[in-house]
């Protein structure tokens, strides 16, 4: 008896997936459970178990190709029949062929990613460091005892590593890119040319941006780090000061926490800030929500939970929806100055570039060594002006500079 | 051995002015006091635990009536109400204790009645039976490799205690040294419920002093005066370098150990009956009214004066509040972190 | 540690005997008491000469009772002196167990900072010297597992003296293990003057890439010697000397678990319930992904005591070439 397997919902407000790969072709042999499809929404990939064990008998859905949820993506024939090129268009199968089906030994059901190496099992830092390298551990010969798989094996393989002449399963030599080849794209590059492109299209974007004082913040944090990275066993960097400050000038100008749409201006009652934290071949905007409830320290706990989520390739769809604005730290990778594009649906984003010590003129006229740090913004100019957009901007730039020793995380 | 010394036809006051001897009997009231509020609130499901110290009023106001304040070192037991009363321990503070608050001296750590107070000399101790003796003695060595002359270290315990190794390491370590320490038993007979006869062959605590080759008194602990020149005799010799003294004050324990014993599994209520004719506060009462010292309309007053500094030690210290959770990590280690992986 | 001026070159007992020394006389508080500290001048001769020089107010030579060597000490150190209680054998000190960790170690607590105890506890322990059942344990594990306590065992002559001027100088209690087979056999330069080392803080004695060795007390010496060796078959591993048993070093103990993924516990004591087992669970919660091996532990046997008789004593005590084989196969694993 045929099953129709549909795209499965990946997430509250999710609508749509696409077919990222199929794991098992027509004729195949499924298991109830077994993952038999890759199926992706945003930049979240899922396994797709199948609900019932059979022969997957017809393909309707190709790979790449998006349907909305519930669409029908794929036939699996329950009854068992044996494996035939042909899809079953009507359902009824008969039964007595069950029997014979039985008898052939179903192929393997091991799940897609099996440890390298004989059967010993792959050691935590083998496994880390295979995921952080992209290194397939199938492809790799353990000189370790008995072949085990070491760890100095999978940097060594990800060192020589040849250049891939086309990718495969989703894998892309992004990161390791051989001048004069054309890489691939892969499902996240697609989507984030996709989204890039919308958004400068749909949003005129301006920019605006203020130098800002964190030389207190900068004490201030220095003072509480290890302290707070002993108790909470999280690192204090300027993030969650930033996200606080950024928070506050949000709730102070309601507008800059809005969407515009053609019924008129959404603004937006949570306040739910996407971080966007960039990985080796994808740029992911996890989304601390109701960052209006947090502390500094709470901004802290959540916000590098969201970055080990990312860095793991662990972001499920929830925690990438729902943002209201977005943070970008583009000091970290050692930039003063970025004109960054606003994510889909919101107002701005702003980010918070190096901090870099530099002589300024304070009060009194004097010339003093300060920590600098620009603030940059980007701004729909369909629902804020430079009036308000300033007058923002501006705001956050008061609030970190009047952060410091005496504030409470 | 001696015993009543203050018959009314024969009333010793040893050196002691009316105003001592009235202070001692306001601490036998005190401590009375004190002591049964514990129970009370106890009963009122307000403190889950309580030592009691009924019988010991005579011993423990006659040693406190002896000690220099501000001079000689205490390290008491925790039946010691009275005696830490008697050389000033605030009142509030033992409710503290009770009620574990976290304005108590100790932050709510400890069980009531395990004392502690450097500014008045008295040495903070744990519930281990004897473990505080050695500590006395380090303290007597200590005033005395300072040349501290005119001070000493008043240590107490129970029967009980001198059978412990750490009493006699004590004793002994003291005699050899010839330190400036008294050691004060306060023997009411029962070890929780083990009684004399089963803690020692001997008949009088004093007596192992021969042992160590220091000298052992035994007398009446139900009498503060006769209890008070012991004690100050013993504390004078130890002062001038005369070394250690046993002392045993024979007294008795009206109630059970604490809230958690019931002395009825080993003691008569006719025994407990007894005991209790020999009230040591009805006792002095009834001398010092023969002497003229007080009179009943005093004795009043006092009761009255006793109970309103308990009743409002009581409320003020149930209107603060418990040690706040963050409290429990501090003071593992000088530095502050108690963290063993640093 | 800033660069002495000069160095001596001395071995382990002799270190402890001169920090003894100078404690004496940079501090009128420090006195020293135990079994045989007087006349005798130790056991081991360390405080040799001290009672003519201090008196016998300063070098007390106590009576035969362990509990009131350290509870004496502690009323002491309550009092405001600088006690430095010696248990003659680590073997003997089970009487003064109630003194250390019921009341030494929990005074400055019990009674929230009203008072504290700064006393140190000195004793001789492990084997290797034809000790048998009572002049030959280890008994760290005992005692290290107590909040209050901190608990040193240096293996060097600098270390002994930085680290025991720092625990008679610390306001805490502190016991300090002195391997009784080192007090001759390591030699070493030590800083003239006075000097302290941070408690708390180990010490990478070989720099190495494949392996993490962690040790003290007298194996430090063998497991450095059997790295050592291991260095002309060019595998190249890493020795570290706890010094110090707790407070323990987190952060010396994980750089370097990073950096060689490889760790292998070597100690005297038994295993089960040993030192090695935190450090193990230790590295397996914080640093689990760096693993490239399971963490190994080559310990004592968990058996009462090393005997007398001279096999039963080395089938006890772990040699070099066992730490190298251990080292080998854990490298190649």
């Amino acid at each position: 008896m045929p099953t129709t397997i549909t795209m499965p919902q990946l997430g509250e407000t999710v609508t749509e997936g696409t077919v990222a790969q199929w794991l098992k072709k027509p004729g195949d042999r499924v298991e109830k459970y077994e993952a038999f499809v890759e199926v992706s929404t945003d930049k979240v990939n899922a396994e797709v178990p199948a609900p019932v064990s059979g022969v997957l008998r017809e393909i309707i859905v190709g790979e790449g190709q998006t349907v909305p949820t519930g669409a029908p993506i794929a036939v699996i024939d329950e009854a068992g029949a044996p494996p035939d090129a042909e899809p079953v268009a009507d359902a009824i199968m008969a039964a007595p062929a069950m029997g014979t089906l039985r008898a052939t030994p179903a192929p393997s059901t091991q799940r897609p990613r099996q440890p390298g190496g004989n059967g010993i099992g792959v050691s935590p830092a083998v496994r880390r460091l295979a995921r952080e390298h992209n290194v397939d551990l199938a492809n790799v010969r353990g000189t370790g005892s008995n072949g085990r798989i070491t760890a100095q094996d999978v940097l060594d393989a990800a060192r020589t590593a040849p250049a891939p002449a086309r990718a495969d399963g989703g894998k892309s030599g992004y990161t390791n890119p051989i001048p004069g080849t054309t890489i691939p794209l892969s499902q996240a590059r697609k989507l984030i040319a996709q989204r890039m492109v919308e958004s400068r299209r749909a949003a005129p974007h301006a920019w605006t941006m203020v130098e800002v004082d964190v030389t207190n913040l900068w004490t201030w944090r220095t003072r509480e780090k290890d302290a707070f990275e002993r108790r909470h066993g999280v690192r204090l960097t300027l993030l969650p000061f930033f996200i606080r400050a950024v928070v506050e000038s949000l709730l102070a100008y309601p507008l800059m926490n809005a969407s515009f749409t053609e019924e008129g201006i959404k603004v937006h009652k949570d306040v739910n800030i996407g971080i966007a934290v960039a990985l080796p071949d994808n740029l992911v905007l996890p989304v601390i929500r109701g960052a209006d409830k947090l502390s500094v320290k709470g901004l802290a706990v959540a916000a590098s939970s969201l970055i080990e989520k990312a860095r793991r390739n662990q972001l499920t769809a929830d925690d990438l929806a729902g943002g209201t604005f977005t943070v970008n730290n583009t000091g970290a990778n050692g930039s003063i100055l970025s004109a960054p594009i606003i994510p889909n649906g919101q107002a701005g984003i702003v980010t918070m570039e190096a901090v870099v010590k530099r002589p300024v003129v304070i009060e009194g006229d004097a010339i003093a060594i300060r920590s600098m740090m620009n603030v940059c913004l980007s701004l729909d100019h369909r629902v804020v002006d430079g009036f308000i957009a300033g007058a923002f901007v501006t705001d956050v730039k008061k609030r970190l500079e009047a952060m410091g020793p005496s504030g409470t995380l | 051995m001696r015993t009543s010394a203050t018959a009314a036809t024969h009333f010793e006051r040893f050196g002691l002015s009316d105003e001592q001897l009235v202070a001692i009997l306001r601490n036998m009231l005190l401590q009375r006091t004190v002591d049964n509020r514990g129970f009370q609130l106890n009963r009122q499901g307000k403190v889950p635990f309580a030592l009691g110290s009924e019988g010991h009023e005579a011993v423990q106001a006659g040693a406190a009536m002896a000690f220099a304040r501000g001079r000689d070192i205490l390290v008491p037991y925790y039946r010691d109400l009275g005696l830490v009363l008697g050389v000033h321990y605030p009142v509030i503070d033992l409710l503290l204790s009770m009620f574990a608050r976290g304005a108590d001296r100790a932050g709510g750590r400890q069980f009531p009645n395990h004392f502690g107070n450097r500014e008045l000399g008295i040495m903070n101790i744990s519930s281990i039976i004897a473990a505080h003796l050695p500590h006395a003695v380090g303290a007597a060595y200590a005033i005395r490799f300072r040349g501290e002359s005119g001070r000493a270290v008043l240590a107490s315990f129970g029967e009980g205690a001198t059978s412990e190794g750490e009493w006699h390491e004590s004793v002994n370590f003291a005699s050899v040294h010839g330190l400036p320490i008294v050691f004060l038993c306060e023997n009411n007979e029962f070890a929780i419920s083990v009684p004399q006869s089963k803690q020692m062959h001997v008949k009088d605590v004093a007596q192992k002093a021969a042992g160590y080759g220091i000298p052992g008194e035994a007398f009446d602990g139900m009498d503060p005066l006769l209890t008070y020149d012991a004690v100050h005799r013993a504390l004078e010799r130890a002062r001038s370098g005369g070394g250690p003294t046993l002392l045993e004050a024979k007294c008795a324990r009206f109630l059970s150990h604490s809230t958690d014993d019931d002395d009825r599994t080993y003691r008569s209520r006719e025994a407990v009956k007894e005991l209790r004719k020999r009230d040591p506060i009805a006792t002095y009462e009834a001398v010092l009214i023969a002497n003229g010292i007080v009179s009943e309309a005093d004795i009043a007053e006092l009761q009255r004066e006793v109970l309103a500094i308990t009743n409002d030690a009581t409320d003020r210290a149930e209107a603060l509040p418990l040690p706040e959770p963050h409290e429990l990590y501090k003071n593992v280690y000088g530095d502050g972190d108690f963290e063993p992986w640093r | 540690m800033a660069i002495a001026a000069s160095t001596r070159e001395m071995n382990n007992v002799e270190a402890v005997r001169e920090t003894l020394h100078e404690a004496l006389v940079r501090d009128d508080r420090v006195l020293i008491m135990g079994e045989d500290v007087g006349a005798r001048g130790n056991v081991f001769l360390i405080t040799k000469g001290f009672l003519e020089e201090f008196g016998p107010q300063r070098i007390i030579d106590t009576p035969l009772a362990e509990a009131s060597i350290v509870g004496v000490a502690i009323g002491m150190a309550m009092e405001g002196l600088r006690p430095i209680a010696e248990i003659q054998f680590a073997d003997f000190i089970y009487p003064a167990f109630n003194q250390i960790v019921g009341e030494a170690a929990k005074t400055r607590y019990r009674s929230n900072g009203d008072y504290t105890c700064p006393l140190v506890i000195r004793t001789p322990y492990g084997g290797g010297v034809r000790g048998a059942l009572s002049h030959s344990v280890s008994v760290e594990a005992l005692f290290y597992h107590v909040p209050g306590l901190k608990i040193l065992a240096p293996s060097t002559p600098a270390d002994i003296k930085g680290l025991l001027t720092a625990a008679i100088e610390d306001p805490d209690p502190v016991l300090f293990l002195e391997h009784k087979k080192t007090y001759r056999l390591v030699k070493g330069p030590v800083p003239d003057g006075h000097f302290v080392l941070p408690i708390g803080k180990a010490d990478v004695k070989k720099e190495g890439s494949q392996l993490t060795v962690v040790s003290y007390g007298l194996y430090a010496h063998q497991a450095l010697d059997a790295a050592r060796q291991l260095e002309s078959e060019e595998v190249s591993v890493e020795v570290i000397d706890l010094r110090s048993i707790r407070p323990m070093d987190r952060e010396t103990i994980l750089d370097s678990v990073r950096k060689t993924r490889k760790l292998l516990v070597i100690h005297e004591d038994n295993k089960f319930g040993g030192v090695g087992a935190e450090i193990a669970a230790m590295v397996a919660e914080e640093a689990l992904f760096d693993l490239d091996a399971p963490i190994k532990r080559l310990c004592g046997p968990d058996v009462p005591a090393m005997g007398y008789a001279i096999t039963l004593e080395e089938e006890f005590m772990i040699s070099t070439e066992r730490m190298r084989e251990a080292m080998r196969d854990l490298v190649n694993f």
